[in-house]
């Protein structure tokens, strides 16, 4: 037999039969028939080799590589005319039609405000500590240094489970149950809930969150205060201006609070900041020494600075939300507004 | 604290606008809150500026004049002063405005021309007062011509002013002293170096002879035939009695209503008035009885279990004995620092007239204000505290006024029973501790002069100490700290410098359990799940016994023990809004009893699903509704972040429709479907809910990856016959104990009942994956593998293959 000649013929069937071939799948009974590894041609050919002269295998092997090759190479190129065929008969994509959505998952808006307030303060040195949400009098006001019996107490009216424990008005316990299982040096924020007897409406709420923070150390003074909550401002609000006021918190002294300038009307006055031109962010003061007495820390040698804030109000002011009650409905359709 | 800025300026000449009081307040003592005129019956008013005056052809006395007020176009308006000018402003009151005392201006014809609003007379805009800015008074001279720059159109008020100002200052319960004019002044009169007057300089008869009462070191003395006697002297420091005869009850004069309606007092009559005056203006809260109908004697007592008193608002009170009383011969005739009594009350009839002028105690007319549920401006100041010492002086000055207000006369000096006068308190501040605390340098000699300026005594210097008197207004000043808190207010708190200085870390190291919370709240995020943050309080009955001992509602009285619970109200409250796909979750607080008072407290994490198991697309128009493989999967994530383990463990819960969900032997939560309150048309709601209280273990990961295989892995599906009552889970864990150390993954495909699968029986279709980590795998070997397992499922579960 010679190979030579039946490489050529094959070659020129082939071709013939490759551009026959009118779809995807004459084309791969082609491909079989032709180069297929039990039964195609080729193949059979290449059995053949073995029993030639040296000389004769060379030149067959070389013309059935050829053949090969051309075929192969012709098969593909059939394939892509054919696949872009097909693809002018299908109809025109839509470029414009919605993509398979999933459902997007949230965060609370507050959640989202404790997570930046949270990394603000991460980034210098900060950690976080819990506590119970039921506290004893004792944690809340008394180790807080609340003078007893005194108009102070009207700022946190108190829901009680029992005759010595209520539910916590406010995240500054953990302050004493930190420096008391720690001491000092300490350097946390502590995020949680907190309770307080009032009507459930537009702007008051029986449960919220707070973030409290505090700094004890020994050199500790107003104006490492004053430092950590500036840049904790700028952080969080962008380039604005910072205002402290004098306050009154019964276990700091001195107290104060920090006013960012308002959001909305920057600084001119408006009826959200009534007209002041700022915006109340938090509460703050230095460690009044008998809160450091009481967790037994001695407030000669440390001294120490706390903050606390709402970030249910924060979340209001920043997401333009009119009434409080809206974060706690969990309304699927203003939750989702959240969605990142 | 109601201040209005006139009466401030009686106690200190300040040329201070009120903006820039308010922002001198601000930053030194307390927030001032609001700021707005007095004269809000003015705030329709708007400048106008004539631009042309004509006379009326009809009228010898009217104008009908152009006027540019800032609308764009001039309007006619017809005036009838004799001073219109062109080229003047005015105040002008466009159409719609209301003029005070309530005349609405309207268009309206007048003499055949029409007029569109009305330039105002200082009369017709109740302006009894130079107004304060630029502006010049022509009373009944016809209309107000302002010397203004303001633009035509802008608000009267708040460029010309007019009158008086309200300053709404937010005053802590550690300042009682700024609750008076007085006292606000002398921080005023502190930070502008300003004298502050004693007194206002009030405008009326001096009524000479009026002394200060006599002082009487005993618990007992006379004012004429009066006595005074204190029985119950923890409930009152001091008490002192003026009597003013021959008294004309009638209305206040002018400047008197005027002070109080600034401040949003109402004016009753003269007499009540004084007192009311002398409790703003001076922060001393008095008490006016009629002596005729009182007696002579006064005794100050405790009340007596379940006595009677009809209070001036006419409500009947039963009293306690935890309260003090003032008291005639018979009965009670006021409630001490908290109200008066219906009995005694001054009337148009009155003639003479007992004053009191005392100090009571702080808790007890805190517990009588709450016990009896009235907070009046003199119980308000009584339980943050009265400075004791100017008792006397005011009481001399309030006989005095009402003397003059009412053609009285002052009776006698009137007595000042004061058993045990107190000594004022010292304390003493170490300046290099204060400036240690503020962190700033601050001399010496400015701390002591910062503290002489609010009405501290320096005492003499002894080693470097500045030593002070406390002023008796000052209560709140015991220790070294409150001396400290002065400088740093006084000194500024904005001058405080804001460089960031080097700090240490703490030794507190993070709570495990907040870093748990945030990786399952990314993780359930990640999941589709929107987080919930709602109200934990539930209605009785709701699987709690943890009851708020003084809740505000009922249907909010108990904590919590299921968040679930709290999810599936929420759930509800979306399907109320239409809202079928509901995606929630939450990470809270739960409450059981716990040991004696303190509840148990654990943190719960749960998530609630319901509706399409994804949104809706145009190839997948009606997508799968979430069901229990869902929220187990749910389960399993939260497990997989909060305790690092995949192979939790899933029972049937006896007597509920959920699982049991455990790890480790625990049991930690559970997998159900949720019952609500739904309408027909919402899809069944699937929850879960997991303990991760003890979730927290800190450490280092320590994960180890595996090699990618480089050998090509074998399939071998398995269809087995399995009776209903045999769990997947027995015959994966038998799969697995056969198939060998070369079974890599095993996948459950296929749940399948019905034809060809015999009654009771389901087919469960397993695929199994093997690979040999160096070689390739023989048919052979698999096909033995295959055998024992078969033999193996056979023998220790009856489970054959499945044949079809």
């Amino acid at each position: 037999m010679d190979l030579v000649k039946e490489a050529e013929q094959l070659e020129r069937e082939g071709l013939e039969r490759i551009a026959a071939a009118t779809s995807r799948d004459e084309l791969e009974a082609a491909r079989t028939a032709l180069l297929g590894r039990k039964s195609g041609r080729l193949t059979a050919l290449l059995a053949e080799l073995p029993k030639l002269s040296p000389e004769e295998k060379r030149a067959a092997g070389a013309a059935l590589n050829r053949t090969k090759l051309l075929l192969e190479g012709r098969l593909g190129e059939r394939e892509a005319e054919l696949a872009a065929a097909a693809r002018g008969q299908a109809a025109p994509l839509d470029v414009t039609m919605p993509s398979r959505p999933r459902w997007r998952g949230a965060k609370h808006p507050v959640t989202i405000i404790i997570e930046e307030v949270e990394q603000i303060f991460r980034e210098i040195g900060f950690t976080v500590a819990l506590g119970p949400e039921a506290e004893t009098e004792w944690y809340n006001f008394t180790a807080l240094n609340f003078p007893p019996d005194h108009p102070a107490m009207d700022m946190h009216d108190t829901l009680y489970l029992g005759d010595d424990m209520l539910l916590r008005t406010h995240t500054s316990p953990v302050q004493i149950r930190t420096l008391q299982t720690y001491g000092a040096p300490v350097r946390i924020i502590v995020p949680g809930n907190v309770y307080r007897r009032d009507f459930f409406d537009a702007s008051h709420a029986p449960m919220f969150a707070q973030i409290e923070g505090l700094a004890v150390d020994e050199g500790v003074s107003f104006v490492d205060l004053k430092a950590t909550l500036t840049h904790f401002a700028q952080r969080l609000f962008g380039e604005t201006k910072t205002r402290f006021r004098p306050s009154y918190f019964p276990f700091t002294e001195p107290s104060a609070e920090m006013d960012v300038q308002c959001t909305i009307c920057r600084g001119a006055g408006c009826a959200t900041c009534k007209g002041s031109g700022w915006m109340e962010i938090l509460g703050a003061g230095m460690v009044h020494p008998e809160v450091l007495s009481a967790s037994g820390v001695d407030p000669e040698r440390y001294t120490g600075w706390a903050f606390g804030m709402g970030p249910a109000r924060m979340a209001l002011a920043r997401y333009g939300i009119p009434d409080i009650r809206t974060l706690y409905d969990s309304d699927v359709r203003f939750l989702q507004q959240f969605a990142r | 604290m109601n201040v209005s800025h006139e009466w401030l300026r009686d106690f200190v000449p300040t040329g201070l606008s009120p903006r820039e009081i308010r922002d001198l307040l601000t930053s030194r003592c307390a927030t001032v809150e609001e700021m707005r005129p007095v004269r809000q019956d003015l705030r329709d008013i708007v400048i106008g500026r004539v631009v042309e005056a004509a006379r009326h052809p009809e009228s010898d006395h009217l104008w009908i004049t152009k006027v540019d007020a800032g609308q764009g176009e001039l309007l006619d308006v017809v005036c009838g002063a004799p001073n219109v000018t062109a080229g003047t402003s005015y105040p002008f009151a466009p159409v719609g405005a209301t003029l005070p005392g309530g005349l609405k201006i309207e268009k309206r014809k007048i003499r055949g021309v029409v007029s569109n609003g009305m330039l105002c007379s200082a009369r017709e805009l109740l302006l009894s007062q130079q107004p304060t800015a630029n502006s010049q008074q022509l009373l009944d001279e016809g209309i107000l011509a302002l010397e203004t720059d303001a633009s035509p159109g802008a608000s009267f008020l708040e460029t010309v002013g007019a009158g008086d100002t309200l300053l709404v200052v937010d005053v802590m319960p550690n300042r009682p002293d700024l609750l008076s004019h007085r006292g606000i002044a002398r921080e005023v009169a502190a930070a502008t170096g300003d004298p502050l007057q004693e007194f206002a300089g009030e405008p009326w008869q001096d009524v000479t002879g009026v002394t200060a009462p006599t002082t009487a070191q005993s618990a007992t003395g006379k004012t004429g035939d009066v006595s005074v006697t204190i029985e119950d002297r923890e409930g009152c420091e001091r008490y002192a009695a003026v009597i003013i005869r021959g008294v004309k009850v009638a209305p206040s004069p002018e400047w008197l209503s005027r002070r109080l309606v600034a401040i949003g007092a109402r004016p009753i009559n003269n007499v009540v008035d004084a007192t009311n005056y002398m409790l703003h203006g001076y922060g001393q809260p008095m008490h006016a009885f009629d002596l005729g109908k009182f007696g002579n004697r006064v005794i100050v007592r405790r009340a007596k279990a379940g006595e009677k008193l009809v209070t001036l608002d006419g409500v009947e009170r039963t009293l306690r004995d935890s309260m003090t009383v003032i008291a005639g011969a018979e009965r009670a005739e006021a409630i001490a620092g908290v109200i008066g009594g219906k009995g005694s009350e001054v009337t148009d009839a009155t003639t003479d007239v007992l004053l009191e002028v005392a100090i009571f105690d702080p808790r007890r007319v805190r517990a009588a204000r709450r016990a009896l549920g009235i907070s009046t401006d003199a119980s308000y100041r009584f339980e943050r505290h009265v400075d004791p010492e100017s008792v006397p002086v005011l009481a001399a000055q309030a006989a005095a006024l009402i003397a003059s207000l009412t053609g009285g006369r002052v009776d006698g000096a009137g007595v000042d029973v004061h058993p045990a006068p107190r000594k004022r308190e010292r304390v003493s501040v170490r300046p290099a501790r204060a400036a240690a605390l503020i962190g700033d340098p601050i001399p010496a000699e400015a701390m002591a002069g910062h503290l002489a300026s609010v009405g501290f005594e320096l005492l003499d210097n002894t080693d470097g100490v500045i030593c002070t008197t406390v002023p008796s207004w000052r209560s709140d000043v015991t220790a070294e700290v409150d001396l400290i808190e002065e400088i740093a207010r006084l000194h500024g708190y904005d001058r405080v410098s804001t460089d960031l200085r080097p700090f240490r870390l703490g030794e507190s190291p993070d709570a495990p359990l907040w870093l748990v919370e945030r990786k399952v709240r990314e993780a359930l995020v990640a999941e589709g799940l929107l987080e919930a943050r709602p109200m934990p309080f539930v209605a009785e009955g709701k699987g709690t016994d943890i009851r708020v001992r003084n809740p505000l509602a009922e249907n909010e009285a108990y904590l919590r023990n299921s968040i679930l619970e709290t999810l599936a109200r929420r759930a509800e409250h979306n399907l109320g809004h239409m809202q079928g796909d509901v995606r929630l979750f939450e990470i809270g607080t739960v409450f059981a009893r716990g040991e004696g008072e303190r509840p148990d407290e654990k943190r719960h994490v749960a998530a609630l699903i319901m509706g399409d198991r994804r949104p809706r697309h145009f190839t997948d128009s009606k997508p799968p509704q979430c069901d229990l493989w869902d929220a187990k999967w749910i389960a399993e994530v939260v497990a997989l972040a909060a305790f690092g383990i995949d192979d939790l463990k899933f029972s049937m819960n006896e007597g509920s429709a959920g699982l049991t969900v455990s790890a480790g032997g625990r049991d930690i939560g559970l997998v159900t479907e949720v019952p609500l309150d739904a309408p027909a048309w919402a899809a069944p709601a699937f929850g879960i809910e997991l303990d991760i209280t003890n979730a927290a273990v800190p450490g280092v990961h320590r994960t180890v990856t595996r090699q990618l295989p480089v050998t090509p892995a074998v399939q071998v599906d398995l269809a087995l016959v399995v009776p209903e009552e045999l769990p997947a889970a027995r015959i994966a864990d038998t799969i697995r104990a056969h198939a060998g150390e070369l079974l890599e993954k095993l996948e459950l495909f296929d749940e399948f009942r019905g034809q060809g699968v015999a009654a009771g029986h389901r087919s469960l279709a397993w695929r199994l994956t093997f690979r040999h980590p160096d070689r390739t795998l023989r048919d052979k070997e698999i096909d033995a593998r295959r055998a024992k397992l078969l033999k193996a499922l056979e023998g220790e579960l009856g489970v054959r293959q499945r044949t079809s």
